[in-house]
């Protein structure tokens, strides 16, 4: 995904003369073309998140549309007062990208881990939280970030993720899932990075005689309203799956929607992380084991709540 | 302070050994997990061979000692340099560096919370290491501990604005009992520090900030052990050593190539290092 943010970037950066990339002194090398055309519009702005985000609200406010960008718990937790109050309340439209969603950066530990930014960013007012599945669906995300006039969030995973879509996504909005995969059986709305793995889980439900839709629910803030509406009134049983806590995140945000409305409930199941920080060293595979999100666990419990 | 006469009352070879062995198992984990940042980890080996071996009053067999004094690694990246040292100080075998970012294991990335003997605070998060230093100082204050606290920084991690609060602070409460120690390599992750942002003059900016401040050869081990040792110094101030040093220190083709902020080690290089260091 990394790779793809920072080509699409140099596109943009050539199409739209308002585009200027902040970083938070990492991506060595990775912005090295959008820099060599639009030096002006580059600057490392050190390991100072706060200050970054504060720099990319005056810039939003002055008619440019700043990307701020760093590593998803600097780039949230670390500057939260300075997206909540000069980058919501003054309605700056920066775009706020992240790399490293969930435990993308498992092997770093707790300091790098993400499980909570999706809870906290969807609770300021005027904020979006976009959390793209794929490569194609970070480009498509950016491109649609730029023609809003509001802030957006972007929840990038790392980089050399599997592609799930085979272009840029065509009709693509915020706020809008994309049904990858149809199936009877059961719903598996998805968000961010678990969709390859949700594939894999639809697979090896396939396998046993079980079909499922998958859905890229790649906007977790507004929530695609229609497609949950559908969902809950076609399926006998409707997951969430994200690489987050199950505190705050899409399946916490499903959870509200349906008991604020007038649904009727089918069975739901939330998969997500625990309310733990992951204390063991290893990569992302194996955490995603230890904390219930392999296909293989996921298979098992969906197959047995529809038992 | 006579750095000089006091370096003389030392065992500086001792100690440069210890660093050398530092180095030889920092490149060796880096290897052997693939992992980042061992410019970093190499940048400082000298300070924590200082620290570990002649500065702190630690006891392996009690690191829960109320009275012991407390080193932060404050830039957390350089872990390997830290968990080496706690292993070669005896806080726990050595074979548990095997098992460095192993699924299961306790050693990630970047030092943990709680779970690993010797290690003070979780970093990884740059910026976090001096305000926890200030309340673990003040703590030994209000209860009438003479203990020393350590905080070891990058000069990348001066950026933060946590930092300058933070020094702010200690000089306000006259924290004579704490120092900071700046690896002061001149690079941080993907630039020069100061093309980053201005940094220098960094002695006289931790002096504005009222703190007392020194500037050292950061691989002059003896004179950074020197100073660190000489913590309360009599001027009533927290100290800051500002230790110039050089990222990748110790292998001529890691000195000053930032490359190796993010690259590891292949099998060959790790041989060609040995032997540099005279570890063969
Ligand atoms: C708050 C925060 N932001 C960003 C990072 C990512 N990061 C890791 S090391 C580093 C900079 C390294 O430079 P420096 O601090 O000078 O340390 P050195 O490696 O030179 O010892 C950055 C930006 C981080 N760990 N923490
Ligand atoms: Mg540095």
């Amino acid at each position: 995904m990394r790779n793809a943010f920072a080509d699409e970037l140099t596109k943009l950066g050539n199409e739209d003369p308002r585009v200027v990339m902040l970083s938070g002194d990492i991506g060595n090398r990775l912005f090295d073309k959008f820099r060599a055309a639009h030096e002006s519009r580059f600057l490392n702005c050190g390991v100072a998140e706060q200050n970054m985000m504060g720099v990319a609200a005056g810039m939003a406010m002055s008619g440019l549309r700043p990307i701020a960008y760093t590593i998803t718990p600097f780039i949230t937790s670390r500057c939260f007062e300075q997206i909540r109050v000069d980058v919501c309340y003054q309605e700056a439209p920066v775009i706020i990208v992240a790399v490293g969603a969930g435990m993308s950066y498992a092997g770093l530990g707790p300091t790098h881990h993400s499980c909570e930014d999706i809870a906290i960013l969807r609770s300021l007012p005027n904020m979006k939280v976009v959390c793209p599945a794929d490569a194609w669906e970070v480009r498509a995300a950016m491109r649609a970030a730029l023609k809003q006039d509001n802030p957006v969030y972007i929840r990038m995973g790392k980089k050399g993720e599997p592609v799930v879509h085979a272009g840029i996504p065509a009709d693509f909005a915020i706020g809008k899932a994309i049904t990858v995969e149809e199936g009877v059986d059961v719903c598996l709305l998805s968000t961010g990075n678990m969709l390859p793995e949700v594939m894999h889980t639809a697979k090896l439900l396939r396998d046993q005689g079980i079909t499922a839709r998958v859905v890229s629910f790649h906007t977790v803030k507004p929530l695609d309203e229609a497609c949950l509406a559908e969902a809950f009134s076609r399926f006998k049983l409707v997951a969430t799956i994200e690489e987050h806590s199950l505190i705050g995140g899409l399946g916490a945000a499903v959870s509200e929607w349906l008991i604020d409305g007038e649904v009727k409930i089918s069975k739901f199941l939330r998969f997500g992380t625990p309310d733990a920080f992951f204390r063991l060293s290893g990569e992302q595979e194996y955490a995603r084991e230890q904390l219930g999100l392999g296909a293989e666990h996921m298979a098992q419990k969906i197959k047995a709540a529809l038992a | 302070m006579n750095v000089q006469a006091a370096k003389a009352n030392l065992d500086v070879k001792s100690l440069e050994d210890a660093a050398r062995r530092l180095r030889g198992k920092v490149i060796e984990m880096s290897h052997a997990a693939g992992s980042a940042h061992l410019g970093s980890s190499l940048s400082c080996c000298d300070i924590v061979a200082a620290a570990y071996w002649h500065v702190l009053h630690i006891d392996p067999k009690q690191p829960k000692d109320e009275l012991r004094d407390r080193f932060i690694l404050s830039k957390g990246h350089a872990a390997t340099t830290i968990y080496s040292a706690l292993a070669f100080r005896s806080f726990y075998p050595e074979s548990l560096l095997e098992t460095y970012t192993k699924d299961g294991g306790k050693l990630a990335e970047h030092p943990p919370a709680n779970s690993l003997p010797g290690v003070e605070a979780a970093t990884g998060s740059l910026g976090h290491g001096l305000p926890i230093g200030n309340g673990m100082a003040l703590a030994g204050r209000i209860k009438g501990q003479k203990y020393r606290v350590y905080a070891l920084m990058s000069d990348g991690e001066c950026n933060e604005g946590s930092v300058w609060e933070a020094a702010m602070f200690a000089a306000a409460q006259n924290l004579e009992n704490l120092c900071v120690i700046i690896d002061y390599n001149k690079w941080q992750a993907t630039a020069r520090s100061n093309e980053t942002l201005a940094l220098a003059p960094l002695r006289e900016k931790w002096e504005a900030f009222g703190w007392d401040a020194v500037e050292v050869d950061g691989h002059d081990i003896g004179a950074v052990a020197a100073l660190m040792a000489n913590v309360p110094n009599g001027s009533g101030k927290p100290v800051a050593i500002v230790a110039h040093t050089v990222k990748g220190k110790g292998v001529s083709f890691m000195e000053d190539d930032n490359n190796w902020h993010y690259r590891a080690p292949t099998a060959e290089e790790v041989v060609i290092s040995h032997k540099e260091l005279g570890l063969a």
